[in-house]
């Protein structure tokens, strides 16, 4: 297996970090979020084929910062996650307050897992 | 400042063939602000991962989408392949190389197809899917199924393509370039086709990047950026250098797509030229464990398949980066300052998936 970079940080650190990345010229690739025991988001981003993560272990209580205001188009990542997992992220660029998709279920995504 | 007017296009507009919504903000016949609505037909396939076993989500992967159904089988496979630390048989790499690039052809032909029926050239349209045809009749003649084929799986693919087959494809493919050239050409060179494109919606290389943009829509702004580069597959072994054009607008874009049709054929061909014998798969041992990210180009750009797992037959999760998801803050910028005609090519120029999108 090919190595992948993956550099946990604190929610204090999402913003500086992030931003250390973009004026390296990064380019945010995906925000990706898990939700086993706890929520776990990953940035990625890319620079000339240079593929790194950041990783984020938060418990469901947590808000963190949007990065949208050094990534604008951030905000179509962090509407969706808020959307699918119940993450809470304040200040998104623009925010469609769960409307993204037109989705019957609320965070259908943070469900329990069913017995396999 | 004019008055300010809301029009709301789509979801249902005939050069959508998917839904997508725009509240276009308009300063008379000129756009000035685009707001996007999605999520018509959001499926929840990541969703199906706790149901589905790792092997079963295959055929799950491949149904994101009808056009790179292929190619969303084959990402999913090689991120599960990482994390068991699988070898596929390099005849597998190159058999997952030649679908890739019909994969690839097929959809280019469709766009340029859904573009000329955008703007109003009929027999284009018709000429460019009658050419389209001939692709899918391989895929039905090497897989049996022309949109959802099945043959891509963990450890390699289920079929192999008969030397007889391989020969056919190659001789196909010398045709198939004349054919598809005297359609390009129109394309490239006919006024008023170049009268729809040229200069309408301009995206500089500064803000394709700043805007996250991949696959033709960054490569038409400068970017020379392409997955395949990486070496994945057979692609390591091709030679090929990506696409790329400067002037950031739609006909640029059209000029990367149809630079990229006979780029794949010209891969396809390579592929067969120096095709290894031997096995095609190799059997799976145990249940993965581990995560991995795994990027590779579609037709619209760099896609993203992450997969977690735990160690039992169920994954934790799957989550799918499509580039049409990437590309729809590009496509928002592009509308800025367009007119109001100009709305239905532009968003076509991304090439949107949004079956790709609303997995």
């Amino acid at each position: 297996m090919a190595e992948q970079t993956i550099g946990k940080i604190s929610p204090n650190e999402l913003l500086s970090e992030t931003l250390r990345l973009k004026n390296d010229g990064y380019r945010l690739v995906a925000i990706s979020c898990t939700n086993k025991e706890g929520i776990e988001l990953t940035y990625s981003f890319d620079k000339e084929y240079d593929f790194i993560n950041l990783r984020l272990n938060i418990d469901y209580d947590t808000t963190i910062e949007s990065v949208s205001l050094i990534y604008p188009y951030a905000f179509l990542y962090e509407n969706e996650i808020t959307e699918l997992f119940g993450v809470k992220i304040t200040n998104i660029s623009v925010d469609f307050d769960s409307t993204l998709y037109r989705i019957g279920v609320k965070t259908p995504f943070n469900e329990p897992k069913e017995e396999k | 400042m004019d008055k300010r007017t809301i029009i709301p296009f789509g979801p249902q507009h005939p050069v959508l063939p998917e839904p997508i919504h725009l509240d276009l903000v308009m300063e008379d016949e000129v756009v000035v602000q685009a707001i996007p609505q999605i999520g018509y037909v959001h499926r929840g396939l990541e969703k199906l991962v706790e149901k589905k076993d790792f092997q079963q989500y295959t055929f799950v992967a491949e149904r994101i989408c009808g056009i790179c159904s292929f190619m969303h089988g084959m990402g999913y496979c090689m991120s599960v392949e990482s994390i068991m630390d699988v070898e596929i048989p390099e005849r597998a790499k190159f058999l997952r190389t030649i679908w890739s690039e019909l994969s690839r052809l097929h959809s280019h032909l469709l766009w340029l197809g859904l573009t000329a029926d955008a703007f109003g050239f009929e027999s284009l349209f018709m000429h460019s899917w009658r050419l389209r045809e001939q692709v899918l009749d391989i895929f039905e003649q090497t897989t049996g199924g022309r949109v959802i084929f099945s043959v891509v799986d963990i450890g390699g693919v289920r079929k192999d393509i008969s030397e007889d087959m391989l020969k056919k494809i190659a001789a196909l493919m010398d045709t198939f370039e004349k054919e598809v050239k005297e359609i390009t050409d129109v394309f490239l060179n006919d006024a008023s086709v170049k009268s729809r494109l040229v200069g309408v919606g301009v995206l500089t290389k500064q803000q394709a990047h700043d805007l996250g943009a991949v696959g033709p829509m960054a490569r038409a702004s400068g970017i020379e950026e392409d997955m395949r580069t990486q070496g994945y597959a057979a692609y390591g072994k091709i030679n090929f250098k990506p696409i790329v054009a400067q002037s950031g607008d739609s006909y640029a874009r059209t000029e990367v797509r149809i630079g990229e049709i006979f780029q794949s054929m010209d891969i396809i061909k390579q592929c067969i030229a120096i095709m290894p014998e031997g096995e095609i798969k190799v059997k799976i041992k145990g249940f993965p464990n581990g995560e991995y990210f795994t990027r590779l180009e579609q037709p619209r750009g760099e896609v993203i398949y992450y997969v977690k797992a735990n160690g039992s037959k169920f994954l934790d999760r799957v989550r799918v980066r499509t580039p049409t998801f990437a590309n729809i803050p590009a496509l928002l910028e592009t509308l800025k300052g367009c007119a109001l005609a100009d709305v239905p090519i532009l968003i076509l120029t991304i090439d949107p998936c949004i079956s790709c999108t609303e997995r």
